[in-house]
């Protein structure tokens, strides 16, 4: 069966649809107005990086536009609506106060739906508005309706405060599409009525200065290989400050644990392109700065080892065999405590004038860079890191034997981060094809090596808190050996990816894993 | 998803009537609610302004050649869409018989909406056939509308033989009394206790012969959304209580002042 797209949505041309408007329909199948108006307060929730957005999902919460009194939020309902139209409708519950996580609602087909999409991003609302909506039915000869014509007058009133243009809106009823398709088709030729050029939600945004997708929080550049290296570094570093600075009030607020993750990824990839592109700029600047950055990556560190724990800990919690996964609350409870306190630190850190300091001080100097002229071209800095960083993850690499200590590996984890790096801030310069193919056998060896290391700090983690549990004999028995169990989970995870690393180390290091690399930058020797 | 069928053997006896008042209170209370309307005779369907329709008809449906999904019509009632009744369901037994395990196709055809609805209220046309054994197969509750008068108590009692009969998977029994006219000696004389025997399967609300009723298939609108505060919709209104109590949707406690609005709180207005 031919599915037929049609446009469900009009905007009007006035504030309220003319009786032509209503007369639209034809014999068999006749609006009717005069139905009551109710109000509505909406928000539109998506995830800092739009992920909602990106799979074709639209998220509306609906409240009775009166407050219903004590209980407040009575009545209220999340709507989940995919690309064909369809809708999940769930209560939206106490746990639905935005910002709020897709894990955080009640079991069920939305909390599924959503959870796939958002994952551990919070779900934050991005524009709202009270809306007036006024049903008119559309009824067909025997008086049936077959579709529900609804006018929707809105004002936006987050994050500022616009009239929307009135739009009327056909809501289809089951086994009536054909009838809906007819009156949208009616309605299309109607005077003052326009097919509506976005929904709802885009609408609001646009009268707030916002279009979907219009930030992702993560760096993203265009350079050219002929541009002066040093404004070709400027460019990438300003992008990652930008990229830094649109996480810092979503850290602050601790609204999930992706902020800061970001963050982080933008500092460490700043301190990378400052070791291995510093040279390109003007004198003593790097230097000025790679102290500070580090700084800033240490203060932001034991906040994310905790996240990584506690993300993990549901999965850690049920992979018990012997021991209960309640028996490890004890062990939980002291993570959240340690991450407690090191947000104190973290908070407090980025509120310091320091951070400031850094950041403004940080964001001029760049700008004076944007000029440069002369130098190097930035195509030839980018093949020479990247040939240099490559040589030094081989080097570390070809040293591991099966008794090297973890060190050694952590290590090659840093080198191959650095490598991953440069070849993503200079991205826009390769083939896209060429790049994916050459960041395979990195990716599946930082993969093998992130296993390792992240089992390195949580036995670390374990051991230390096993300790302190037991010198203050705060916790049962019961929670030592869950512990252990856990311990021995961890290792055992540990040891396989040890077990791996010498193959993804080959695979890395074989002549056509070199060659894929070096193809990307041969052109630009 | 639970399944209440308004069933009789007797014809005219207030089914149809009772099943569209009860599927449209249960649609208020905020379930999703499909009503099948398998009388040929479609009087549900009428009432609700669908066409009786159904491709392919009754024999596509139970071969499964058309998924129940497919047929259904939403109604001008939030919550309550409608499995029309079609003209070739007059062979619905015909068909039925030409199944494998031709008892059970009826819940094999639900089956698949189980994710969908919370509530199937079937309508039955009257009699017994191969076709109200599939509802006993396939209802939890069994709504049974008897008119207070000798020959409609008797056929109670061959109801229940019949179910009895049937062993493995029943219903159970809810009877109300029908029709009752309070100015009629012999109506206040047989509604004075249950009949005899039936005692734990007798509804305490009866619903009364009242002009309201008579005129919804008239007027094309249920009773509960035509007066919703009337004495007919208040009558629907405590014989659904007791099915929910029946069914486990709410505690057996009878005339509780609380009224349990479902998931998704109270709508009773019509689109
Ligand atoms: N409580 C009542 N008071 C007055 N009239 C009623 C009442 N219940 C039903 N009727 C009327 O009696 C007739 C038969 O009712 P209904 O169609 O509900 O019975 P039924 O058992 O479904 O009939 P059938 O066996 O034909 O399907 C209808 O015209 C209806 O309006
Ligand atoms: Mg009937």
């Amino acid at each position: 069966m031919a599915v037929r797209i049609a446009s469900r949505e009009f905007v009007l041309a006035g504030h309220a649809p003319g009786a032509g408007v209503w007369q639209a329909g034809e014999p068999g199948l006749r609006i009717t107005p005069g139905g009551r108006a109710r109000t509505v307060r909406r928000a539109w929730l998506d995830t800092f990086d739009w992920r909602l957005f990106r799979a074709g999902l639209t998220l509306e919460l609906r409240a009775p536009g009166r407050p219903a009194g004590r209980g407040g939020r009575a009545g209220a309902v999340l709507v989940l609506t995919g690309r064909d139209g369809r809708a999940v409708t769930g209560e939206a519950g106490p746990a639905a106060r935005p910002p709020f996580l897709a894990g955080a609602l009640p079991d069920g087909p939305l909390r599924a739906r959503l959870a796939a999409a958002a994952g551990v991003r919070a779900l934050l609302p991005l524009a709202e508005a009270t809306s007036v909506l006024t049903e008119a039915p559309a009824l067909n000869a025997d008086g049936k309706t077959v579709a529900v014509v609804t006018l929707d007058r809105s004002e936006l009133t987050a994050p500022s405060r616009a009239a929307l243009p009135a739009r009327l809106v056909i809501g289809p009823l089951r086994g009536y599409q054909a009838e809906a398709d007819r009156l949208a088709a009616a309605l299309a030729g109607a005077p003052g009525v326009e097919p509506a050029a976005g929904s709802a939600f885009e609408t609001a945004l646009a009268a707030a200065g916002r279009r979907p997708g219009d930030c992702s929080g993560r760096a993203d550049v265009r350079l050219s290989a002929g541009m002066p290296a040093a404004a070709a570094v400027a460019v990438i570093l300003l992008s990652l400050l930008d990229a830094a600075e649109a996480n810092v009030p979503g850290t602050l607020r601790d609204l999930d644990t992706e902020f800061l993750h970001d963050l982080r990824v933008a500092v460490r990839r700043t301190r990378s392109v400052l070791r291995a592109a510093g040279a390109a700029l003007p004198p003593g600047l790097a230097d000025r700065y790679r102290a500070e950055f580090k700084w800033l990556g240490d203060l932001t560190t034991p906040v994310r080892d905790l996240d990584v724990y506690l993300l993990g800990y549901p999965a850690m919690a049920a992979g018990l065999v012997a021991a209960a996964p309640a028996d490890l609350e004890p062990f939980r409870e002291r993570l959240r405590q340690r991450r407690a306190r090191a947000r104190g630190r973290l908070v407090r850190g980025l509120r310091s004038e320091r951070f400031a300091d850094l950041a403004a001080g940080w964001r001029r100097d760049l700008a004076g860079l944007a000029g440069a002229s002369g130098g190097p071209s930035a195509g030839e800095l980018a093949a020479g890191q990247i040939a240099r960083a490559h040589r030094r993850a081989l080097l570390l690499g070809g040293s591991i034997g099966p008794g090297s200590p973890p060190q050694a590996l952590h290590e090659l984890r840093k080198a191959c981060k650095e490598l991953r790096y440069l070849l993503e801030a200079f991205a826009s310069l390769h083939d896209p094809a060429r790049q994916r193919r050459a960041v395979r056998e990195l990716k599946a060896l930082q993969d093998c090596l992130g296993r390792f290391q992240d089992a390195e700090v949580q036995l670390a983690v374990l051991r230390e808190i096993a300790g302190q549990l037991h010198a203050d004999g705060s916790a049962p028995a019961a929670a030592l050996l869950a512990m252990g169990e856990a311990a021995g989970a961890v290792a055992a995870r540990q040891a396989a990816a040890r077990g791996e690393f010498a193959e993804r180390f080959a695979g890395f290091a074989s002549p056509g894993g070199r060659a894929r690399i070096r193809a990307l930058t041969r052109g630009a020797r | 998803m639970k399944v209440l069928a308004a069933y009789a053997i007797k014809g005219g006896v207030g089914k149809t009537a009772a099943a569209v008042s009860l599927a449209c209170l249960a649609a208020g209370d905020g379930m999703r609610v499909l009503l099948w309307d398998l009388d040929p005779q479609s009087a549900a369907t009428f009432m609700f302004r669908v066409r009786p329709k159904v491709k392919g008809g009754g024999r596509a449906l139970v071969a499964g050649r058309l998924p129940a999904r497919d047929a259904i019509k939403a109604t001008d009632f939030p919550g309550l869409d409608l499995l029309p009744a079609d003209f070739t369901y007059r062979n619905l037994d015909l068909h039925l018989d030409g199944q494998a395990k031709p008892a059970t196709r009826l819940r094999a055809v639900l089956r698949p909406l189980r994710p969908e609805y919370d509530l199937v209220v079937l309508d039955c046309p009257p009699g017994i056939s191969l076709l109200s054994e599939n509802v006993l197969r396939a209802a939890d509750l069994l709504l049974v509308p008897v008119i207070p008068a000798t020959l409609s108590v008797r056929t109670l009692d061959q109801l229940a033989g019949f179910i009895a009969g049937l062993g493995g998977r029943h219903p159970q029994l809810l009877s109300f009394w029908s029709m009752v006219d309070r100015r009629k000696l012999l109506h206040r004389q047989i509604t004075a206790g249950p009949p005899e025997g039936h005692g734990d399967g007798m509804a305490s609300t009866a619903i009364p012969a009242l002009s309201a009723i008579e005129r919804m298939f008239a007027e094309r609108r249920p009773v509960t959304a035509a007066a919703p505060r009337g004495q007919a919709a208040r009558c629907y209104q405590g014989l659904w209580r007791e099915a929910q109590a029946r069914l486990g949707l709410r505690p057996a406690e009878a005339g509780a002042s609380g009224l349990s609005p479902g998931p998704a709180g109270r709508r009773s207005s019509p689109r």
